[in-house]
């Protein structure tokens, strides 16, 4: 089986965003998005599990994301696909899910998958809009994935408790973080990582056409950054004895009891 | 500006969050004001609808729509966008309406904006509220399509009702040979006990701090007293100690309950972004330095195994008498 992971790489650290462009400042060091790194994971006990097939990481973003997808690499997939180009930059939903799904359509795997969110925009939505472009079925919020005769068992955790889904393959499936614990890189997997193809492509090597691509392709803008309201008067005391009969009163105030 | 509100529904009644949007269109007063609900043997809700402020449900009853999968409702809503001519569709975020909008999004190129808790219109122009990094930055966000698409975070609206009615149309939808390709084969959805956490105005919710798992027992005994949900921390759910259906979080619940009672939890990040919308928060910590007492509206430095039971005797004999 041929698994694509779409991977991103997230700033590292603390996070601003540029009041000039306001976009996310991507000028620090990058990171892999934690998220993605269990969508790695699921990906290579897939693997493993049948002993044979390929796990490609496919991700958008600038040229050092580089250092990220390695970081995957080292964790055993087997090579690298990342869609850089100035062009892309400032791209919403609408524009990343349009390029991605034409970097996928190249690779044509039996399964697709995604990490639940990005860490740096809090996305969480990015594969359904893949999955629509590439007409192919899709599930999130996985807590299992089971394969089995060209099929996959996904048992997704929602608000009400747990669903299991069927679908087809090949298929586009979001998975959770508590699908798994992600494997460290060994010593072997971090230096083998840097032998491991990683291959730059350009909007324009997968047929992305500019106004499609970047802010010109984009569907959403951002006006303003403001400060978060304050909250109101906030009260802290230390327990006395007294706190419980304290708190009844505060509820009581606040008409709360 | 036409606007149609996702309805989402569960257990045979439309959810808060959904209601909750509904009214929130009503009252930006601009046109009218239609709502679609997909399912089967969802005739019914149209007219819950209608008391909250659609003037026109959409009713799209198919036998494969009566499982909760995105891709057969991004059909329906692209077929109403097509048809009816809708600009602005608004979902309260869920698992469900997270995939439909996103999918919605591609397949008409339309700007999506998300985690909005509020949505205004200033010179004109729809303006979507949203925090972003950890609520540090509060951004004002806008689109350039012609349809707009927004997901609200849960508890940004409460549903209030207007006593209006809908008229009700029913609608067919071809579906995409694709959207059938995904099945549900089973479901197993915990039926909680009390009210559903999502939809408590009361929640007491423990941590770590509490010390270990038989010691839940003093925040469900305070939330009994109370009327409310029990929540729980991410640390506890993935000790085992207390079910992920309760679980308050990014990874979890979003909770805006008008109270919210936090006992031995720290406030990590991950959990503050589940509550920090509730109307009062008062958590109890040993530790004077938890950064929950940041956001907390009364904090007490104390011993839960000593101030949860104790207000709870309290709270008790309040009721009482």
């Amino acid at each position: 089986m041929k698994i694509a992971v779409c991977v991103k790489q997230v700033p590292e650290g603390s996070r601003r965003i540029d009041p000039e462009t306001k976009r996310l400042d991507r000028s620090g060091e990058g990171a892999l998005n934690p998220f993605d790194s269990h969508a790695v994971e699921e990906a290579l006990r897939l693997k493993e599990s049948t002993g044979e097939g390929e796990v490609v990481l496919v991700s958008m973003g600038p040229a050092k994301a580089q250092d990220a997808l390695r970081k995957a690499l080292a964790m055993g997939a087997d090579r690298a696909v990342l869609v850089s180009d100035e062009g892309a930059a400032g791209a919403d939903l609408v524009a990343t899910s349009y390029a991605l799904a034409k970097a996928l359509e190249r690779e044509s795997a039996d399964l697709i998958l995604f990490g639940q969110q990005a860490g740096d925009s809090d996305g969480a939505v990015l594969w359904a809009a893949v999955a629509d472009r590439l007409r192919l079925p899709v599930a999130s919020q996985a807590a299992e994935v089971e394969h089995a005769d060209g099929k996959l068992t996904v048992k997704r955790q929602t608000e009400f408790g747990y669903d299991v889904i069927e679908a087809p393959l090949p298929a586009v499936v979001a998975v959770s973080d508590a699908i798994n614990e992600p494997r460290y890189p060994s010593l072997k997997g971090i230096m083998g990582a840097k032998s491991k193809p990683q291959e730059a492509l350009s909007l324009a090597d997968l047929g992305v056409e500019s106004d499609r691509a970047g802010e010109a392709g984009s569907r959403t803008e951002v006006y303003a950054l403001n400060d978060p309201p304050a909250r109101g008067d906030s009260r802290k005391i230390e327990d006395d004895g007294n706190a419980a009969q304290a708190i009844l009163d505060f509820l009581a105030e606040k008409r709360l009891v | 500006m036409s606007t149609l509100v996702f309805l989402e529904h569960h257990g045979n009644e439309l959810l808060k969050g959904s209601l909750g949007v509904l009214s929130k269109a009503a009252s930006l007063g601009e046109a009218e004001v239609a709502g679609v609900v997909a399912g089967t043997g969802v005739r019914a809700l149209a007219d819950e609808a209608g008391k909250f402020g659609a003037a026109k449900v959409y009713v799209a009853e198919d036998a494969q729509l009566e499982a909760p999968l995105s891709q057969p409702r991004v059909d329906v809503l692209a077929q109403l966008v097509r048809d009816k001519g809708f600009d602005t569709m608004l979902f309260a975020n869920s698992v469900l309406a997270a995939d439909v909008a996103a999918g919605l999004a591609a397949r008409l190129d339309a700007g999506i904006n998300w985690d909005l808790t509020d949505i205004v219109r200033e010179d004109g122009k729809l303006v979507g509220k949203r925090p972003a990094l950890q609520d540090s930055v509060y951004v004002d966000v806008g689109w350039t399509s012609e349809v707009r698409l927004a997901l609200f975070r849960p508890g940004s609206f409460d549903p209030s009702a207007t006593g209006g009615s809908a008229e009700v149309e029913e609608i067919q939808v071809a579906l995409e040979d694709f959207s059938s390709g995904a099945r549900m084969i089973d479901q197993a959805h915990e039926e909680s006990e009390g009210p559903s956490i999502e939809d408590a105005q009361v929640i007491v919710a423990g941590g770590r701090g509490l010390g270990g798992p038989e010691n839940f027992t003093l925040v469900e005994e305070l939330a009994k007293a109370l009327g409310g949900a029990v929540g729980a921390t991410r640390a506890v759910v993935d000790a085992g100690w207390y079910p992920y259906s309760t679980q308050v979080g990014q990874t979890g619940k979003t909770v805006a309950p008008k109270l919210y009672i936090a006992c031995g939890i720290s406030g990590a990040i991950q959990h503050k972004v589940g509550m920090q919308s509730s109307g009062v928060i008062v958590a109890v910590n040993k530790d004077p330095n938890a950064p929950i007492f940041e956001f907390s509206d009364l904090g007490v430095v104390g011993d839960v195994h000593d101030v949860v039971p104790k207000l709870t005797e309290l709270v008790k004999q309040r009721k009482a008498s």
